[in-house]
């Protein structure tokens, strides 16, 4: 396969989680916000998104404060913002529009469709009230393009660098988000606000019923945390996004024979390290080093991949 | 003031002269028993349809849409097979001649010696390619994709408007078109018999093939070099390639190494046989034309001279469809076939000609000018409709730079129904038919029918607000003699009330 094609299929399904992504961090947001209970609380929830989704530096050159409004409108509809729902599925689409031929009928329409409603959104048919119906249509439109892929593409070389990118950006995604909120995850934590703080981040990665299915328990920050970082049974755990990103990758040198590189190091070291991992040992050596160490290494196998495949 | 003489209707033909066409004659019932909002509805969904798909052509720098649809026109041009037949042979003859010339101009210039075609028209062409010179591409094909613009006058009378032996494009509009009709009228197209148009990729990917330089081990490696998705015909690159089950290549996918292609995969450096280019001579290898091309591929052409790769078409056609070297394709075709062309040129009045200008400049008023080197419909005067300002300035470029520019009389096109705003008129249509030299010469029935929406108009480019329609070549002479299967409303009493409706 084409360096480029591959290369365009990668960040082609990257930005599109992404922008499931940043639909999901809008929601729990606008939830715990809602729950914050004062100003001050509300604006470092806004300000932990926007950490979160990798572009507090671009919003506070232009705002000073980080409010719904604010925020919304930049993770929305800010072109300047790379990461910006619009923007994310515009990259998507001008990705999908390189490598074409390397697109299914019906992940393009997905795909299409959705940047052609898109753009012809306006700012107040997503405000306010509308906003929960807006993020929802976004996440299903990812989970509409996620499941054309799934079930249309040849699992070929093609299929594999778009499962690459969506579980690399997802494993990215929810580290990220379980970064920002690490505080409330700590051992000591409970109460009514911690309460509803923690089912919101359930939710953001789908996992509020998981919760229950898997530990059939009271919510605890330890079992949260177990949950979202090392079961594998979590469709967007960090375990589960490792051990997809490690197979896939797998798949890929054995369709060229074998042929592999420090990627598929980086991407083993990761798995096994996730694999074997206790959350009370990474409990005990404090959450936050954990996953920052985690978000570095999983930036550090994206250029990585991209040396090996794309970039040679 | 010259009058437009009255045009011959491809479906009711000339009143009083020409009677109307049996092969329209199911046509002629459906616009009859169709109300206007059925098929203005049936135009809503086209639209919808090829917006959906993405079949639109980008057009940067004017503001608006980038990315635009060209107008589809659902009524389809209709052609009887014994008239596709005669077409099909006088293309295949003028294919074979241009594909003549261009092996003799970078071969041993015979027309030239043999007085036929002037020396300095041809070797002073900016459309030439000295680095041709001497060599011969496998086969000796130089235009294996050739667009050849058709315009009619009446039911026999065509004639070659234009030839295309560059990077002729248009081939995606005449197979999308098909499929949009085939879904919109599924019966319609079902009681027509149409000879299908869906095996050009194949027949092209064939062609391709063959052309691949005989030092090519096995299955030739043919990929399709796009400028990107910036160029207005990105779609039908990426189209044709997907049928074809090709990768589409942009410059910096391929290197070239010991003058052997390569392109960059994932699992490294892979051979390149073939290359369907749709990028300009002057882009394709900054090494030997601009410099300043980002889209070409260096070393190219030394790999292409030595052998180890095939273009498609060959660098430097373009001297066979300059707009100069045109009115020289009849004696072309007698040169070298030794055989009366089928298919005749609309009579061409060359400005650097004494006599010839001297014409033209008396009858502005009647002429279409045009610019040699222009495509698109630009640097071109339709004198009937030009005004006297307009036909002042185009005489004073004529007398500035004579060589530049041929004119034409203005022909009473051809028209077909078309649905416009006010409902079903005549309005000017083409024909571009397709043709692919390979071992053999190989068409599929039809092309692409472009039409002039504006009432009066005689351009049909897509840039100047044409359209496009499907061309059904019948497999036979006509329609099935079947009774119509929808009750006209308007339509006489005599029709039973039994007949089934066509359902909706």
């Amino acid at each position: 396969m084409l360096s480029r094609t591959a290369d365009c299929l990668f960040w082609l399904a990257r930005y599109m989680e992404r922008a499931g992504n940043i639909a999901r961090g809008l929601e729990v947001a606008s939830r715990m916000a809602s729950v914050a209970g004062d100003e001050a609380g509300e604006a470092e929830v806004w300000r932990s998104l926007l950490v979160a989704a990798g572009c507090d530096e671009g919003f506070f050159e232009k705002q000073d404060r980080a409010t719904q409004d604010t925020v919304v409108h930049w993770l929305v509809f800010d072109q300047e913002n790379p990461s910006a729902i619009v923007s994310c599925v515009a990259a998507a689409r001008s990705n999908a529009r390189s490598v074409r031929t390397a697109l299914t009928v019906a992940m393009w329409s997905s795909l299409n469709d959705t940047w052609n409603e898109l753009r012809a959104m306006s700012v107040a048919q997503i405000e306010g009230e509308k906003l929960p119906g807006f993020l929802e249509w976004v996440r299903e439109r990812v989970l509409l393009f996620n499941g054309a892929a799934h079930d249309t593409m040849l699992r070929d070389e093609a299929w594999r660098f778009v499962h690459l990118g969506t579980m690399l950006e997802r494993a990215d995604c929810t580290a990220r988000l379980l970064d920002v909120r690490h505080e409330i995850l700590a051992p000591e934590t409970d109460g009514a606000v911690a309460h509803a703080q923690w089912q919101a981040l359930l939710r953001s990665v789908s996992a509020g019923r998981a919760y229950q299915w898997v530990y059939r328990d009271r919510l605890q920050p330890r079992k949260i945390a177990e949950l979202l970082i090392l079961r594998p049974e979590l469709p967007r755990s960090l375990m589960a996004c490792h051990s997809e990103v490690a197979k896939t990758l797998d798949a890929i040198a054995k369709g060229q024979g074998g042929r592999t590189g420090e990627c598929h190091r980086l991407a083993g070291e990761m798995q096994a390290k996730l694999n074997f991992g206790r959350i009370d040992n990474v409990l005990a050596g404090g959450l936050h080093a954990f996953l920052t160490g985690l978000i570095e290494h999983t930036a550090q196998l994206g250029a990585e991949i991209e040396a090996f495949y794309t970039r040679a | 003031m010259a009058i437009t003489p009255a045009a011959y209707d491809e479906m009711n033909g000339l009143a009083g002269q020409i009677a109307a066409s049996p092969a329209y004659a199911e046509i002629q019932r459906w616009l009859a028993a169709t109300p206007q909002e059925e098929l203005a509805r049936k135009r809503g969904e086209a639209e919808h349809l090829f917006r959906r798909i993405g079949i639109t052509f980008a057009v940067y720098g004017e503001g608006g849409d980038p990315e635009r649809l060209i107008p589809f026109d659902i009524i389809p041009r209709i052609m009887a097979q014994s008239e596709w037949q005669r077409l099909a042979t006088g293309l295949t003859q003028r294919v074979r001649a241009l594909n003549a010339f261009l092996a003799d101009v970078y071969g041993k210039q015979e027309i030239i010696r043999a007085g036929k075609i002037p020396k300095a028209l041809v070797l002073e062409n900016e459309a030439l390619r000295p680095v041709m010179a001497g060599f011969t591409p496998p086969g000796g094909i130089y235009t294996h994709i050739s667009g050849i613009d058709l315009v009619r006058t009446g039911p026999d009378k065509f004639y070659v408007l234009e030839d295309n032996c560059r990077t002729p494009s248009g081939v995606s509009y005449m197979l999308e078109n098909r499929e949009a009709m085939l879904r919109l009228f599924p019966r319609l197209c079902h009681r027509h018999r149409i000879a299908p148009v869906s095996r050009y990729p194949e027949e092209l990917l064939t062609t391709l093939k063959e052309a691949a330089p005989p030092n090519c081990p096995g299955d030739p490696n043919v990929v399709l070099l796009t400028p990107g998705p910036f160029n207005s015909a990105y779609y039908e690159h990426c189209f044709l390639a997907d049928e074809m089950g090709i990768e589409v290549v942009e410059g910096g996918d391929l290197v070239v190494q010991d003058k052997r292609v390569f392109m960059r995969t994932t699992a490294g450096p892979k051979r390149v046989d073939v290359i369907y280019r749709r990028i300009d001579d002057e882009f394709l290898d900054p090494e030997v034309f601009r410099e300043d091309s980002l889209v070409g591929v260096p070393g190219l052409m030394g790999a292409y001279l030595a052998g180890n790769v095939a273009l498609a078409n060959a660098p430097g056609g373009g001297i066979a469809d300059d707009k100069a070297i045109y009115p020289y394709v009849p004696d072309m075709v007698r040169f070298y076939l030794n055989e009366e062309p089928l298919i005749a040129n609309v009579p061409t009045y060359l400005c650097e000609r004494d006599d010839d200008r001297k014409y033209v400049l008396e009858h502005l008023d009647e002429l279409v000018v045009k610019l040699c080197k222009g495509s698109g419909g630009y640097g071109m005067l339709v004198g009937p409709h030009a005004t006297a300002a307009e036909r002042a300035d185009f005489a004073a470029r004529i007398k500035a730079r004579p060589a530049d520019y041929i004119a034409q009389p203005t022909l009473a096109l051809s028209t077909c129904p078309t649905l416009v705003e006010k409902g079903v008129a005549p309005r000017h249509v083409d024909l571009r038919p397709f043709v692919l030299s390979g071992k053999e010469v190989r068409i599929v029935p039809g092309g692409l029918t472009r039409v002039a929406l504006r009432d009066g108009s005689l351009v049909v480019n897509s840039s100047q607000g044409g359209g496009t329609k499907d061309t059904w070549v019948l497999e036979g002479e006509g329609p099935f003699e079947l009774p119509p299967e929808q009750p006209a409303k308007a339509a006489s009493q005599s029709q039973s009330q039994s007949q089934m409706r066509e359902q909706r």
